[in-house]
């Protein structure tokens, strides 16, 4: 078992579920709740990592982060370092590949709650701010963490992106799909076995979990 | 109209075509009649803040809440309004006292939960307080939703459509208690509908909506068989409309020549400048048309007599409806309404020959400009 490469992971999913929480809630209330020309095309945009093989978007994000691009310049400068094959480049890509994930759920759920509900609280007096926090956040919320725990079991599974654009560095980007990667090569089943086993156990819990909040949320508008 | 609680102005052209004016004072209970997406619920939502015309001018005791040409429009927030949605609208995962208590944010917090509760009471739910409002009834969920906007101490009280979504005998005794509780509330309320009986019920005065545009306002009795217009007339439902000619008048009575009948009228108070010649329409509500079995022969002083043959007869639960035929060329049709045991006593049955009289002070001249 690769302990390193395992808390890498956990700390690259708590992080990546860290920035995405605040983002996909903002994200998703704004694609539930408002219409404007162009939202399918902003949807279908952010939805791109879902059908996209990951070494494309793993390309592009190399492409995008490297020290040639806006993006990659800004960073050496600020950083003194590239953002190609550190942790925080990868930090960055698996926040990007994971929108749909966090995004997805979350917009369905805001997009559960009743108009009228929404709009009886904003005549009971309700700021916006006393909207979201007392009527969206409670009734949204197993979408939110169906989101969250997608997107955690999703960052720990991801292959292809973390590949392109992290590399395989010990400590630094070498996740533990990488590494069950690298046991395989190096014809160590045993290793590699142990690894993937826990891979699917918690893959199997965090889609527990989610199908459990969506039978929540089916009940309470149903 | 200065002095006016409320007062609402709302003018646009699309995409829901407004030009309303209206105004109520403390206490008095407005209902806003017209068909289904005749615009009533804009209305309401435009005083509430939840909808923006392009034009429009709400005040209400004096605060301006909404000026389009001064560029005000206060959010529905800071607006204090009480509004019962059409489905209520109750807060799902909170109990009925959470429900009330969100709505008294102005209140200190420890003065919160006992005013909660007295509202509660007041709309007759103490001992459900605990409850969410899947766990109530439609009637129950209905008084919470009241109780609710009552809570934010309201300058003006919205209520849109608030009985469709329960059963009729729990509709009957809401009236009651809405009618008492709106006689102890000096407020201007709102009240939508399209249901009216339900209005005259309710509401002191009424105000016919048709696309969005205001086309009579007044006492429920006097919208429903006064109409302004012909179309007024139709929105209704008064089924009794017809065209005629005026052959003469004086002070206190108009005679109309009816495709050659005569008809007696009672003029309208203030009315004046009609001339000989003249084309009217007119009008009878189906409870100003009398009936009987008596022979057109029989010496009677009742005037607008006319023979007629039932052409249809319906039963309803405590009246009956009836369509009759005039005899005579143009065979016209008038709908009426009688008790169902003056049906059953005359044995009246579709075919019978009658005489029916339009009672004279029943006649309404729609004198369209």
């Amino acid at each position: 078992m690769d302990w390193i490469a395992l808390a890498l992971s956990l700390r690259l999913a708590a992080l990546t579920v860290l920035i995405l929480l605040p983002v996909g809630i903002w994200i998703g209330r704004w694609l539930a709740f408002s219409d404007f020309r162009g939202k399918g095309v902003v949807e279908a945009a952010l939805a791109l990592p879902l059908v996209l093989p990951p070494t494309v978007i793993g390309y592009y994000l190399l492409v995008g982060f490297g020290v040639a691009s806006p993006i990659g310049e800004v960073w050496f400068r600020l950083f003194g370092r590239g953002l190609v094959f550190s942790f925080e480049g990868l930090l960055l890509a698996s926040v990007i590949v994971n929108l749909p994930f966090a995004i997805q759920p979350m917009q369905r759920a805001f997009e559960a709650i009743a108009r009228d509900v929404r709009e009886a609280g904003a005549v009971s007096g309700l700021s916006p701010w006393q909207v979201l926090a007392r009527i969206d956040l409670p009734l949204a919320w197993p979408g939110i963490v169906t989101g969250l725990v997608l997107t955690f079991a999703h960052t720990l599974g991801e292959f292809g992106v973390v590949l392109m654009v992290g590399g395989s560095i010990p400590g630094e980007t070498r996740t533990v799909a990488i590494a069950i990667y690298d046991r395989v090569q190096a014809f160590d089943n045993a290793g590699a076995g142990a690894m993937s086993l826990l891979l699917l156990v918690l893959s199997l819990l965090a889609l527990s979990i989610t199908y459990g909040l969506s039978a929540r949320v089916g009940k309470r508008h149903g | 109209m200065a002095d006016a609680v409320l007062s609402i102005s709302l003018r646009q052209s699309g995409p829901i075509p407004l030009d309303a004016s209206i105004s109520s004072d403390a206490g008095s209970v407005m209902a806003l009649v017209g068909p289904s997406g005749s615009g009533k619920t804009t209305i309401l939502r435009a005083v509430a803040g939840l909808y923006r015309p392009r034009h429009g001018r709400v005040v209400v005791n004096g605060q301006v809440w909404l000026d389009t040409e001064c560029g005000i429009d206060v959010p529905p927030y800071l607006r204090r309004v009480g509004l019962v949605f059409q489905n209520y609208a109750l807060f799902p995962h909170m109990t009925a006292l959470a429900n009330v208590m969100t709505a008294l944010g102005h209140l200190p917090a420890g003065a919160r939960r006992s005013r909660a509760l007295a509202l509660l009471d007041r709309v007759n739910l103490a001992g459900f307080e605990t409850r969410k409002p899947a766990a109530l009834s439609g009637g129950q969920q209905q008084r919470v939703a009241v109780a609710r906007a009552l809570a934010r101490d309201p300058d003006v009280l919205l209520l849109d459509e608030p009985f469709s979504a329960v059963d009729k005998v729990t509709r009957q005794r809401l009236y009651v208690e809405l009618r008492e509780l709106t006689l102890s509330l000096a407020l201007p309320i709102l009240f939508v509908t399209h249901d009216f009986d339900e209005a005259a019920r309710v509401a002191g005065r009424m105000c016919l909506i048709d696309r969005g545009r205001v086309i009579q306002t007044g006492t429920p009795r006097d919208v429903l068989a006064r109409p302004a217009s012909v179309r007024a007339a139709a929105l209704v439902d008064l089924k009794n409309v017809f065209s005629a000619r005026v052959s003469r008048a004086d002070p206190s009575r108009i005679w109309l020549d009816w495709a050659g009948r005569s008809i007696e009228a009672h003029a309208p108070e203030g009315f004046s400048g009609i001339a000989p010649g003249q084309a009217v329409s007119w009008a009878i509500p189906a409870t100003q048309v009398l009936i009987s079995r008596t022979d057109m022969t029989v010496a009677d002083e009742t005037p607008n007599r006319f023979a007629a043959t039932i052409s249809d007869l319906v039963h309803l639960s405590e009246s009956v409806s009836v369509k009759v035929r005039l005899d005579g060329p143009d065979r016209p049709e008038l709908s009426m309404t009688l008790p169902a045991h003056y049906a059953r006593r005359t044995g009246l049955v579709a075919g019978s020959a009658v005489t029916v009289a339009l009672m004279p002070d029943g006649i309404h001249l729609i004198m369209e400009v």
